[in-house]
Parts: C-alpha cells; structure tokens; sequence
C-alpha cells in the first residue's frame, strides 16, 4: 500500500497547482489528464475527473460532447490504443472564475419583484391548493423543468400541468435574458434561492429555501437533466424538438418521473451525489478480489463495456472494458435506476441506459438481475450489442453460480447485515461523523450515524452542515483548502489534499489543537483499512 | 417427444398488466405493487403438451412510450405475440391496432396472435365488450381471450391455447422459425432436417435443460 501511494505522491507533481496561486481555482488542477499510472489505479473514471467542476457543469455542450463512444466499440471491437482522449471529459479549466454574470441593476429588481411573488399570478388562477400559505407553496424545494417553449415537463410537487403560468414566468425570465445575449444562473429573493440550469431543449430550474448553495443546486439541476438524458439520450432529444419545437415531453418520459423524485430524494440525504463519488461495501479484498474474478472469467464477452455488481446502494465491485471508464456521475444514475425500481427483482431484465458521461450520443443495453433469493445484490451487465441479451444471461447464471460456490454472496449479505462501521472503531474520542473522499479514486467512506445523529432532524442537520462545509470549501470565489468551524452545537473541520477531501465533525467543545491530532489519526486508520474500504485496483476485461 | 422453443412477446399499452398477467402464470401469484417495467423482463415457462414439450421464452415488454422504439429488439423472431388491452380502457384497446399492423409489417414468418383482455374482474365497469373484441380478433386471425390476473382467469387458458397454436404451427409450417430440440434421436424426424429450423445438438441441449432448471426464477 504504501508503495502505490508512493507512486501516487510522485505522479501528483504535474499537475499540482502553483500554490502562490491561491485564489486560482481548483479547476486549474483538471486541465491536465491524470498521467498513466495514476489512471490505473483508478476504478471509477478518475482519469478525468477529480473534483466538481461547477462552471463545466453549467457550460457543458452535449454537442461537443465525446460522443460516439458506443459506435467506437462497435465498430473497433476491442482494439484498443491511443483512446483514452477518446474519452477524456470535457472540462477545459478555461472557464473564468467569476462566471456569475451581473445582471442589469434595473432588471434585477424586476427579476427579484417577480421572484418574491412567486405563486402570485397562479394564486388568482388556482383554487388554496397552489395558493399563498397552500402546503405547496412552502415546500423547502421545488424543482421545476420546461421545454424550451415553456410546456412544462416536470414539477417536484404538485401537478406540472397545474402549474403553467410558473412555467410560462419562467420561461420568461430565461428568454427575456438570453435575449440579451447573457443567461440567467441565479436569482436570489429572500431566503429563497432560484437556480437556472438552460440546456439546448430544456430549462430546468429549482427554488429552494434549504441550506445548498447556488453551485450545489446547479449540480442537483445537472443530475436530473442527466436522468432525462439516460432515458432519452441526447440524440433523441434533439431529433424530438427538431421535429416539433413545441412537444409535450412528458409522454417520453412517462412511467420515469420516479426516477428523477427518487433521484431527488436521495440527493437530499445522500452525500455521495454533492461528493462526486460512490460509497463501497466494505469486504475483506481478497473476497472482492474474487469476485471481480468470478466476473472476469465469466463474462468474456466481446462488445461488454461494463460489469457492475451493487448491494444497498453500494459499490461491490466494477469490472470494466480496459479503456472505458466509468463516471461517478453515470454510476449514481445506474444506482438511482436500480434503487427506484422494483420490476428487475420479478425476472432478468434487458433495458436500455444512455450514460450521459459515457456517451450521450446513444443507449448502452443492460442486462440487470438480482443474484440471491432476497433481492440485495444486483448484477448490471452493459453492453454495446442489443442482440447479446442470451449470452449474458448465460454469464450471468454462471457467475451467480461461482459466487455461491465460493461464498461471494455469503460475504456480501454478511457485509450488508452487519452496520459498517462506528466512529467508535476508529479510536477518536469527540469525533461524531465524518465523510474522506479519496479524490483519485472518487469514492468515499463514512461511519454509520449515531447518537446524537439518530433523528431524522438530526440527520438533517448533520447533512446541512456538511452541505455548508462542502461549499465553504468549495465556492469558486475562493475555495478553501482548510475550514475550522466552531458552530453551535458541533466543531466542523474540513480539509482538502490532492488526494483526498475530509469532512469531519466534532463535538462543541474540542480544541483546534486536539482536533488536528484526531484528524491525523483518522487519516492513518483509514489508511491501514483502505484495502476493505474501498477498491483500490480497477478490473478490466 | 418432441421438444420445441418457442419466443413469446408480450404487447400492449402502459398499466394494462401485462406484466400481472406474466407473473400470475408463470409465478402463480398477483402483487398489487407492480412496478412498472423498465425495457423487457425476460421469463421462462416449460410445459408439456400433447406429446410436446414447450418452452416458452416470455419476453414481457414495458408499455411506456419511451420503450416503443425498442420493440422491435422483442418481437424479432417472436413465435407468438401477446396482445394484451385493458377491458375497461377503450384507449388500451384501440392502442392494438397499432401493434398488430406494426407485427404485420416488420415479421415475415408466420405468427400465433392472442388478443387479451385483461382486468376481467371490472367487467361491470368495462369500455370494450366481448362482441366487438372477438369479432376485431377474428378479422386479424388471432386468439380471443378475456383474463383477470387478480382472480386468476382466464390466464392458463390464454397460454394454454397459445401452445396448442404453436404446436400446429410447428407441424403444418416447416419454415414457422420455431426452434426444436429433439429429447430422442432425431434422425427419424423429418421435421429436424426442415430449412429454418434449428436444431440443437444433442450436446447443447443437455446444457439447456440444465441450465434452464434456474432460469425460471421469478
């Protein structure tokens, strides 16, 4: 262990950032692909992506996307070489700090005007329900998506189609600026936010009063646009409005609105959504190792971009096509898939997933099934080959019956039964909660919640507070590599490396002092359990 | 006895229990919470039949529109198709037609068409009678069945009638694309030797059979 990471600190180097550069944002440090063998110590698309990068986010152009991606393995088979800037992402870097374009002082009083009297003008339509004081009205957040023509797609609460004179304002809104050749990013009117992410076909826009800042609001409206994506693809989209700039999208996306509440609901209580980064189910390596084998020797099979095994949310194991990678982006979408549907636990299912990351251009055919009697552990097989549904079906029964031979699902269920783990086993006294994100290998790893983290007002607290820290550290003005924060009830401490970032929450009365020594004492437990914590080696087909 | 593999889909709009249907026969049990499906579910079912036996190969399609353009990826090579409409939902119904002359237009191989009205347990409440389904039924040669999956109607008829369907077929169209596995030696049997036929080795048949034991897992 100690040699990879030794590996790891002298691959850094090139792209460390100037540190005299301070206030030079963190995206600088994307602009260089991480060198080779960083990216094979790599499980999940860490080659490109290291950190969030907000202002991509809002930038993104699917059009100049790396699409293709799925026709490339088509038409290659699996020749590989020099294509791994195939897939290098988009994010440039070039992108100026301070992108939050001013708006006109006249028209942001107009603007705000507007936002404050919100719900006014459907007030005067709609009966109490929508209404002032109506319990819609106070939800903590609305997201909202409308077609470019202003035809509503999507409400979080409430009907959408009730809710059209919303949708027409907003639309407003969003013309009315880019008119002026600009876009509108954000509006703030009290204490409610209004966050604008405007895509070619689709504005998707949330309000909330909760405690997630613009940035992060931006990255939850990217989420659902995605979802939209992986149900659509970007190329069905565009033909779609081509075709009729006025669709009503939501006779597609009928039947996958659950997808995006679900995908809602757990980013609002799942940190893995705002970290960029997928939880793993801790397992002794050599049992994971042997899955992952288990895959490898079963599913050889040409045109099988990624094997991917999931229990509770958590990544067991992910085998993949040697120069594909998986974004943690599009690996949060395959698990809200597995997580808002109930269908796959009937039978084996065949369906098929656009990975926006991956490509957006096009569906990946997935294979998905549960491999025991309890529906806990799910298999996704995606290929390229929309033919190859038997085939896999046959892998599939081979590698279910591998695992059972040799205890995989045993270890698994075992895993999953036993809580993973308490702060208490690390060994630091006063340390509540904490969530390390090692940044090369986008994971993460948290201790179980408890007391006083039991409620679930507590558990909302807790998760505003990391919310905070996260963004304190995170503000494109000027990101932080250190927060010490005394609060109220608890001592926040965040901390961002090359490597990783670290979270970390403390009781009230903790010194700096102490705290600094129980971080570094965190830091080498997580060390020594590494290999159970996350997977550290990546396999390929 | 003959063994034959024959690919059944299922069609029809979105909710009309398509998936219920399956699930009560091949699983024999009804769930009030079924999601819906995302893409296909994929299920077998063995049978024996009158010196047969069948193993149907249940490919259970999603009825939301987004799935639509996939259909085709299912009904391929399909021996039988499912159509399945909502009795209380003239839409549902009416939604068929589009199916039927869209298998009409995209298979050239002869196909054993069921027509089922499903929710047969709210029939004081339905949209689309008896007269005028069987009567459509009859225009495009299919099967007629009425089904409730939650009172378990009508269900076993539906696929039994299915199965006798694809029997005549196999015997009476040598090129019906049905595939066989011979259990006995097949060199007595003219059939085996038919073009488009396939024929599994009597190697890969014991792999099947074994394999299939799990395949049924629902």
């Amino acid at each position: 262990m100690d040699e990879s990471e030794g590996k790891e600190a002298e691959q850094v180097p090139p792209s460390v950032r100037n540190p005299d550069s301070a206030s030079a944002s963190d995206q600088d440090d994307f602009v260089e692909p991480a060198s080779e063998e960083i990216k094979n110590a790599v499980l999940v698309a860490a080659d490109t992506f290291v950190d969030i990068n907000y202002d991509d986010l809002v930038n993104e152009d699917y059009d100049s996307h790396p699409s293709g991606v799925i026709h490339a393995i088509v038409r290659s088979g699996s020749q590989d070489e020099h294509s791994s800037s195939e897939h290098n992402d988009t994010s440039t870097g070039e992108e100026s700090s301070e992108d939050h374009n001013e708006i006109p002082k006249d028209l942001s009083a107009a603007l705000n005007d507007v936002a404050l009297k919100e719900s006014d003008p459907i007030e005067e339509i709609e009966e109490d329900e929508y209404g002032k004081g109506s319990k819609w009205q106070l939800e903590k957040k609305h997201i909202f998506i409308l077609s470019s023509s202003g035809k509503p797609i999507y409400s979080r609460h409430g009907q959408e189609d009730k809710l059209v004179t919303i949708m027409g304002v907003l639309q407003a809104l969003i013309s009315f600026v880019s008119a002026a050749k600009d876009s509108m990013r954000s509006i703030v009117a009290g204490d409610h936010k209004f966050v604008f992410l405007v895509r070619e076909h689709i504005y998707l826009v949330a309000v909330s009063k909760g405690l997630e800042s613009v940035q992060q609001l931006v990255l939850q409206l990217s989420y659902i646009y995605n979802q939209i994506l992986s149900v659509l693809t970007f190329t069905s989209l565009q033909k779609i409005f081509k075709q009729r700039r006025n669709y009503d999208l939501r006779r597609m996306l009928s039947g996958s609105e659950k997808f995006i509440d679900n995908l809602l609901n757990l980013m609002d209580h799942d940190p893995s959504f705002k970290l960029q980064a997928v939880r793993c189910l801790p397992l002794d390596s050599p049992v994971r190792d042997s899955i992952a084998q288990s895959i490898i020797q079963h599913a050889r099979v040409k045109d099988l971009v990624f094997a991917i095994i999931l229990a509770n949310n958590q990544l067991v194991t992910l085998v993949r096509m040697k120069k594909y990678f998986l974004h943690p982006m599009d690996l949060h979408l395959i698990i809200n898939l597995v997580n808002a549907s109930e269908s796959f636990k009937a039978a084996e299912s065949w369906t098929p997933i656009c990975l926006p990351k991956f490509d957006a251009s096009g569906f990946l055919q997935a294979h998905i099934s549960y491999l025991d009697e309890s529906c806990q552990t799910c298999m996704l097989l995606l290929s390229v080959d929309r033919e190859s549904f038997f085939i896999l079906s046959e892998c599939k029964k081979k590698i279910q019956e591998r695992l059972i031979k040799y205890n995989g699902l045993q270890a698994i269920s075992d895993s999953l039964m036993k809580t993973s783990y308490s702060c208490q086993q690390c060994g630091i006294s006063d340390l509540r909660h904490f969530l390390y994100k090692s940044r090369s290998m986008a994971q993460y790893t948290s201790p179980e919640l408890e007391a006083p983290y039991l409620s679930d007002e507590e558990q909302e607290r807790l998760f505003g507070l990391y919310l905070y820290l996260h963004n304190r550290i995170h503000t494109s003005v000027r990101p932080l590599k250190i927060l010490y924060h005394v609060g109220k009830h608890e001592t926040l401490l965040g901390w961002v490396t090359q490597q990783f970032e670290l979270y970390a929450v403390f009781g009230p009365l903790i010194t700096k002092h102490t705290a600094i020594g129980a971080i570094n004492k965190l830091l080498r437990w997580i060390k020594k359990e590494e290999t159970r914590l996350f997977i550290l080696n990546s396999a390929t087909f | 006895m003959k063994s034959i593999e024959a690919k059944v889909v299922v069609l029809g709009s979105q909710g009309v229990g398509k998936t219920s249907v399956v699930i009560r026969y091949v699983g024999g049990m009804f769930s009030k919470a079924v999601s819906p499906t995302i893409g296909a579910s994929f299920f077998t079912y063995k049978m024996t039949l009158d010196n047969y036996r069948i193993k149907l190969q249940v490919w259970d399609t999603a009825g939301q529109e987004r799935f639509r353009s996939m259909a085709p990826m299912y009904y391929r090579k399909a021996n039988a198709a499912m159509l399945i409409y909502d009795m209380t939902s003239a839409d549902s119904f009416y939604d068929i037609k589009d199916w039927v002359s869209e298998l009409k237009k995209n298979i050239d191989t002869p196909i054993v068409m069921c027509l089922v009205g499903n929710k047969n347990d709210l029939s004081d409440i339905r949209e689309v009678s008896t007269e005028d389904a069987m009567e459509y039924a009859s225009s495009i040669g299919a099967l007629y069945c009425e089904t409730s999956a939650l009172k378990n109607t009508g269900i076993d008829d539906a696929f039994l009638q299915v199965a006798q369907q694809l029997i005549k077929l196999y015997e009476t169209s040598p090129n019906s694309g049905l595939h066989t596995i011979d259990l006995q030696d097949n060199s007595s049997r003219p059939a085996s030797s038919s073009p488009g036929m396939k024929v599994d080795s009597p190697k890969k048949q014991t792999a099947q059979s074994t394999n299939s034991g799990g395949g049924c897992g629902c």
